[in-house]
């Protein structure tokens, strides 16, 4: 039989804000344990929530960079459950009313072609803390800096079909929420993670099977895995006889399986309810003008206008926007180039990123920075050295010998132009090779090729290949 | 100098007739004398007492005295307060020392009054007779075999005892206005979101409101004041600048209209009540009110309505109560189910189980519309029936409790007919108004209360209203018999 | 609505209750009483009646991002009933 996976996904994004989402504790990461856990975050006794301003304002921006609608009047309820990392029994959510409904991303296919991926809704919500199963002669450790975090748990339409996709559509909002600056993005430290609802159904069958849900998942490619690994599952149980059970499950990375979480193994009953302790949240359109103008260019804008503008393609402009910092170096080093987008884009994803990727390192630890490495392209375009010298010139600066013009000068390489140097090179070049020049002028001209490598080897790929071509031709042809 | 007022007091203090510590010493000697029979106290702040009374006198003579500085007071245990016991009637918190103050009790604190003391309270302030306690029940000093109302029956029977000229309260389906109506003395419920709720260990946050117990509306209005305000900490604080109480108290009453709604004085009301509750009127109608039949139909519906919104709303508020960070832990948990189930379970009472069971099961899968939405919109229509009374006359008035106060033990194996005991107090809570109770008579010897509803944010009003009839009788200048000395 | 001793052991699951064996019977009874007393709710006509979360028509007030909070773990932790190493410990949870 035939199968098709069915997928969505349920992603946390941490917001990026300096105090917690209903208390004026801090949320940076990484605290001794408890250090930034107030009253209000401990759920002591006669303590109340206070919400945070600018966790409606990262959600709204969020709402409008995916087509949502942002809620006039959205509502904060209570999730009633029991565990030691939810200090009040309760999570502060928001349920039959969230702050964003109804939106949408487009998300590139491996084919070329690209889907769309409905997002249901978005809603603000308070994280929980952290248990520490680390022997404490046997019991486990509260922490609870975490609790009370600001998140947007953003929850997709189950639109993906594959692995791929989800990944594809995760990396998208990863790249959204980081260009919108509400998240900053980083799966090590769990500020963006996902839950993935997963099913399988014969093809062609409308309805959708049962699906289990893989929570907590922090990385790309864990989700790739995770799914893959539950969508065979699934098939191979359906086809043994067996039925799907709904159920959380949790991906063991080390394994590379999911299994059911013991934990949640009943049937939860959260008895959601209005917070009496919070108000309807109201947001009016001025304040939603003034987040509208505040928004910067978006991911799938910005990739647009890097096609028509330096002449990608829209597989390199899509590389290029994947990442506001990316797209940002980019164009500071067109900038700095002095037009040339061509030219920078393949420096940008060809040289810069191959070494990025050799070292392991983000493009804001680049050690060439767009002012550098524009300046080199400057030297190329204007002929001072060629591509091939260039790449030489980038490993210096890359080396940290300084910018391009120094390495220029300090190692020589600038391009030899002088036409009697040049002429002077390709007759010593002939000279030494009558055999080939017989031949050559014997009718087989793809030695041409053969005689400028030999030149710029005596010249140390310093002459200008085109003069050397030049020069070479006027001389074979007597 | 227990029987004097506020202003007397402190006019007292700045005159120099006496010094705050002197005025302390001597309600402390009263908690000591009496207190034994009535058991209104939970934790004695003595020392404490007498140290801040020390420092306002400090004030008093700098000259940077308010109206309450050194005025002693007793505050309900269910208010934080840094450093002393807060317990809230129950052994889950009977170890619970809070790490920081209510606004209530920093306000009193900033104000320069003097706590005395916590006051007993029905657990978790769940109950209309102080039997819930964990301390045991406080009793009625008009009668010691009677219940003094609850749930802040410790407070009121204090004031009504005068142990403090002044103490706090919350009420959230009558827990300040049954009490003061049974014990005989003045309380007030101001509107939702008057009185800060930071730090008043919540039981139906939605409902729960601070508020103030004295012999005197004119002294009640002093209290509520200092504790009143907007506080950035409560959500549901409201954001409108406070009024001055004092100043409106001496108001004509001339051109006032007063509301009956036939509904508070059908069956199930006692005769004596209604009589006492009667003679108030034709009070009012002396002092130059205009008296008319109202009505608020949906009003029988307040009690159902309200006791499927308060248990849900403590089902969840009391979650927190976990055995984890603070407060009672059983012995040698199993595992974590355990340490809950156990925890909970030894820490809390009947009532409180019974309440968040049925607020757990209110809110659960399945009965969710039957129940808590469908109150909720009972709800709307009970405030939507007081809207439209308002439109008409200016204050509501009715008995506060249907009945005296009744025999401890009385009511304590029937929950619903408990419950029905704040059947005229309840649709205010669900309905966020101000409202208060002030002695209007007695009964074969016991006090009656009559309640007065104001429109939201007329808390000022209602005091003057009550003012003016306590400027023509007595009542609340009563005393009962062994305390009076 | 009556509830049977099942019931209010599960209902008493979900909140982490604990009761006694011996108590189930009355608080069935207990709150069979009340249940039976709410429900005279059912009664009313509520069509088209908005619930009333709130006495107030108010909404909510938003709070400036900022740090306010200072580190209290000692004083908050010298109330707990069991930490070490400035961790709340509880019996060990499986996950």
């Amino acid at each position: 039989m035939q199968w098709e996976a069915v997928i969505g996904l349920e992603i946390h994004a941490q917001l990026a804000t300096r105090s917690k989402i209903f208390s004026g504790a801090p949320t940076a990461y990484g605290a001794a344990p408890n250090t930034q856990a107030c009253a209000v975050d401990l759920g002591l006794p006669g303590v109340l929530p206070v919400l945070n301003a600018e966790v409606v304002r990262m959600a709204a921006k969020f709402g409008l960079a995916t087509h949502s609608t942002v809620a006039p009047r959205s509502v904060f309820a209570r999730k009633n459950y029991f565990y030691p990392d939810l200090p009040k029994g309760y999570q502060i959510s928001q349920f039959e009313l969230p702050v964003v409904h109804g939106g949408y991303l487009d998300i590139d296919l491996e084919d070329g072609g690209s889907k769309r991926i409905g997002i249901t809704r978005a809603h603000l919500e308070e994280d929980a803390g952290k248990s520490l199963h680390e022997d404490f002669h046997g019991e486990t450790g509260i922490d609870l800096n975490r609790a009370g975090t600001p998140l947007l748990e953003i929850v997709s339409e189950p639109d993906m079909r594959s692995a791929a996709e989800a990944v594809a559509y995760m990396k998208k909002i990863h790249a959204l929420v980081r260009y919108l600056e509400i998240c900053d993005g980083n799966m090590q430290e769990g500020s963006f993670r996902c839950d993935a609802n997963v099913s399988v159904r014969p093809l062609g069958q409308a309805e959708f099977g049962t699906r289990a849900e893989i929570k907590n998942i922090n990385s790309f490619r864990f989700v790739e895995r995770a799914i893959n690994y539950e969508i065979e599952r699934q098939i191979d149980r359906l086809e043994g006889g067996g039925e799907i059970v709904q159920e959380t499950r949790l991906y063991d990375a080390d394994k590379n399986e999911t299994r059911p979480m013991r934990s949640k193994e009943e049937a939860n009953d959260y008895r959601y309810f209005p917070d009496p302790d919070l108000l309807p949240l109201e947001i009016d359109a001025a304040f939603i003008e003034q987040v509208a103008a505040s928004l910067p260019e978006l991911p799938d804008a910005r990739r647009d206008r890097f096609g028509a503008e330096y002449g990608l393609s829209r597989y390199d402009a899509g590389v290029l926007t994947a990442s506001r910092e990316l797209a940002d170096f980019f164009e500071q080093t067109v900038q700095a180039a002095g037009g040339e987008g061509k030219l920078a884009a393949n420096w940008v994803m060809g040289e810069l990123a191959g070494q990025l990727n050799k070292e392991g390192r983000d493009i804001t630890a680049s050690p060439v920075g767009a002012q550098q490495l524009g300046g080199l392209l400057r030297r190329i375009s204007d002929g001072t050295i060629s591509g091939k010298i260039a790449k030489q010139v980038f490993e210096a600066m890359w080396a940290g010998e300084g910018d391009a013009d120094t390495v220029i000068a300090a190692k020589g390489l600038e391009q030899i132009t002088d036409s009697g140097a040049i002429e002077q090179a390709v007759r010593e070049v002939l000279a030494a090779n009558p055999t080939q020049v017989e031949q050559y002028q014997g009718g087989q001209e793809k030695l041409l090729g053969y005689f400028v490598g030999q030149v710029m080897k005596a010249t140390q790929g310093k002459a200008n290949p085109g003069e050397v071509n030049k020069i070479l031709k006027r001389l074979l042809a007597k | 100098m227990f029987q004097k007022t506020i202003s007397e007091l402190a006019a007292g203090l700045r005159g120099n007739e006496y010094s705050s510590e002197e005025l302390t010493r001597c309600f402390l000697e009263r908690i000591e004398r009496f207190d034994g029979q009535l058991n209104c106290l939970i934790t004695l702040s003595a020392e404490q007492a007498l140290s801040e009374a020390r420092e306002a006198d400090r004030r008093l003579r700098a000259g940077d005295a308010g109206p309450l500085t050194g005025i002693p007071y007793l505050h309900k245990d269910i208010f934080c307060t840094q450093g002393v016991r807060t317990s809230c009637g129950s052994r889950m918190l009977d170890n619970f020392i809070a790490p920081y103050d209510a606004t209530v009790s920093e306000k009193l604190k900033a104000a320069g009054a003097v706590m005395l003391g916590k006051t007993n309270m029905d657990e978790f302030a769940m109950g209309s007779s102080n039997e819930t306690s964990f301390y045991g029940p406080v009793k009625n000093p008009w009668d010691t075999q009677r219940v003094p109302g609850g749930s802040s029956g410790g407070s009121a029977a204090a004031v009504a005892a005068r142990l403090a000229p002044l103490a706090t309260g919350t009420d959230t389906g009558g827990s300040i206005r049954q009490p003061a109506a049974l014990c005989g003395i003045t309380g007030i419920k101001p509107t939702y979101g008057r009185v800060s709720r930071y730090g008043m260990i919540a039981f139906a946050s939605s409902l729960d409101q601070g508020g103030a117990f004295a012999a005197s509306a004119a002294d009640a209005a002093a209290l509520l004041q200092a504790m009143s305000g907007f506080d950035p900490r409560d959500s549901t604080s409201l954001e409108r600048p406070l009024e001055d109480y004092s100043a409106e108290l001496e108001r004509d009453l001339a051109g006032l209209t007063i509301g009956l709604p036939k509904e508070y004085f059908g069956d199930g009301l006692d005769a004596g009540v209604a009589a006492a509750v009667a003679a108030a009127v034709e009070e009012y109608r002396r002092l130059g009110a205009e008296i008319r039949d109202i009505s608020l139909p949906n009003a029988a519906l307040s009690v159902p309505a309200y006791y499927v919104v308060a248990p849900a709303e403590c089902s969840s508020n009391l979650s927190r109560m976990d055995g984890v960070r603070f407060g009672y832990r059983c012995e040698n948990p199993r595992d974590l189910e355990d340490l809950y189930v156990r925890s909970r379970g030894e820490g809390f009472g009947a009532e409180v189980k019974r309440r968040i069971l049925v607020g757990t099961y209110a809110l659960s899968a399945g009965y969710y519309d039957a129940y808590y939405l469908k109150a909720q919109q009972v709800r709307r229509l009970i405030r939507d029936d007081f809207t439209r009374a308002f439109s008409e006359v200016d204050v509501i008035l009715s008995p506060t409790a249907p009945a005296p106060a009744f025999r401890l033990g009385e009511k304590a194996g029937d929950p619903v007919s408990m419950y029905l005991s704040d059947i005229y107090t309840i649709a205010v809570n669900l309905a966020g108004l101000p409202a208060l109770s002030i002695p209007a008579g007695f009964v074969d010897g016991l006090p009656v209360g009559l309640q007065l509803i104001g429109n939201y944010f007329a808390e000022g009003r209602l005091l003057n209203v009550a003012h003016r009839y306590q400027q023509v009788t007595d009542w609340h200048r009563r005393l009962p018999a062994g305390f009076a000395d | 609505m009556s509830l049977d001793k099942e019931a209010v052991g599960r209902i008493a699951h979900l909140a982490r209750l604990g009761v006694d064996a011996g108590e189930f019977e009355s608080y069935a009874s207990n709150l069979s009483a009340i249940l039976a007393f709410v429900e005279q709710l059912e009664q009313v006509d509520t069509e088209g009646v908005a619930p009333l979360a709130h006495p107030l028509d108010a909404c909510q007030r938003l709070r400036p991002d900022e740090v306010t909070e200072a580190d209290c773990r000692d004083q908050f932790q010298q109330i707990a009933p069991r930490v070490e190493a400035g961790l709340y410990l509880v019996p060990k949870v499986i996950e």
